[in-house]
């Protein structure tokens, strides 16, 4: 199967949604934390919100994210893409520890420790599923579908 | 003496259903969006052919993949529903730890993935670290 081993680019492609969605958070956050009180009264408040540069950098990671997630399900499992991407988890924390020098507990080293070995181990095995009948055929209908489209332009 | 136990174990079941309703949601949504990315191929072979454009027309014109982002709405106002009930301590880390474990099943059951020993054991892992991390 072309896919069992994963491409530099496609391991890229998964630090990307690993990456993209704690930052993404972390930026909207951070962002909404230095904005006065939202109520239901004011809601125009919310949408000028969008336009601020902490939200709008948030909103800009987590449609990066949405983008690398989607193509990570394109070519690999959903059992294999979300454990690996779980690693983002342990890069949150690790910032907020040397880089915000916020304390880590016993509990939260164990934690992270679990997930490096999860993520360690699935990324060992074969991201996508072998299926010799399905996948080829499917990819070559999308295309031509597609420039038929293009075709009838 | 028995209303408080009553309140509590009504506490209880409302806070398992507030976060089954997450989970299942949430399931639901990453399924049909693993499922729609599967039936449109790889994109990275799209981009290559027709460019970004026809990749991103590729994934806007699959309805299993508007499915998915329905569901996936669905589970985001369902998180803001329990967090408007229940402590974020105890939602953040119970939903997106256990969402791994119902992923690996409904991935083995509708995905027909081959969910084997090394990603059970991957999931718990992962699971399992998600909920120490976030507790």
């Amino acid at each position: 199967m072309a896919h069992a081993r994963l491409s530099l680019r496609q391991y890229f492609i998964l630090g990307l949604v690993s990456v993209c969605a704690p930052a993404g958070d972390s930026c909207l956050s951070r962002g909404m934390s230095h904005l006065p009180e939202i109520t239901a009264a004011h809601p125009a408040t919310l949408v000028a919100a969008v336009f601020t540069p902490w939200i709008a950098l948030g909103i800009a990671l987590l449609i990066g994210f949405f983008a690398s997630y989607l193509t990570a399900l394109s070519w690999a499992d959903l059992t294999f893409v979300l454990p690996a991407t779980g690693l983002g988890n342990v890069v949150v924390a690790l910032l907020s520890h040397f880089w915000l020098h916020e304390a880590i507990s016993l509990e939260r080293w164990a934690g992270i420790a679990l997930i490096t070995i999860g993520v360690g181990f699935v990324a060992q095995g074969p991201s996508l599923t072998e299926r010799p009948e399905a996948d080829e055929p499917a990819l070559t209908a999308a295309l031509q579908a597609m420039q038929e489209q293009e075709r009838a332009r | 003496m028995t209303l408080p136990i009553l309140a509590l174990q009504s506490g209880f079941w409302a806070a398992a259903a507030m976060i089954a309703a997450v989970v299942l949601t949430s399931t639901t949504g990453e399924v049909l969006t693993a499922a729609a990315m599967k039936s449109i191929g790889d994109l990275d072979k799209i981009r290559a052919r027709s460019g970004l454009s026809g990749a991103i027309r590729a994934v806007v014109t699959c309805p299993l993949f508007f499915a998915g982002i329905g569901f996936l709405a669905l589970a985001f106002f369902a998180l803001l529903f329990s967090l408007n009930h229940l402590p974020v301590s105890l939602v953040a880390p119970a939903s997106s730890s256990l969402t791994l474990v119902t992923n690996a099943i409904a991935g083995k059951l509708f995905l027909k993935e081959n969910v084997d020993r090394r990603r059970w054991s991957s999931a718990v892992l992962v699971c399992i670290g998600v909920y120490l991390l976030a507790h």
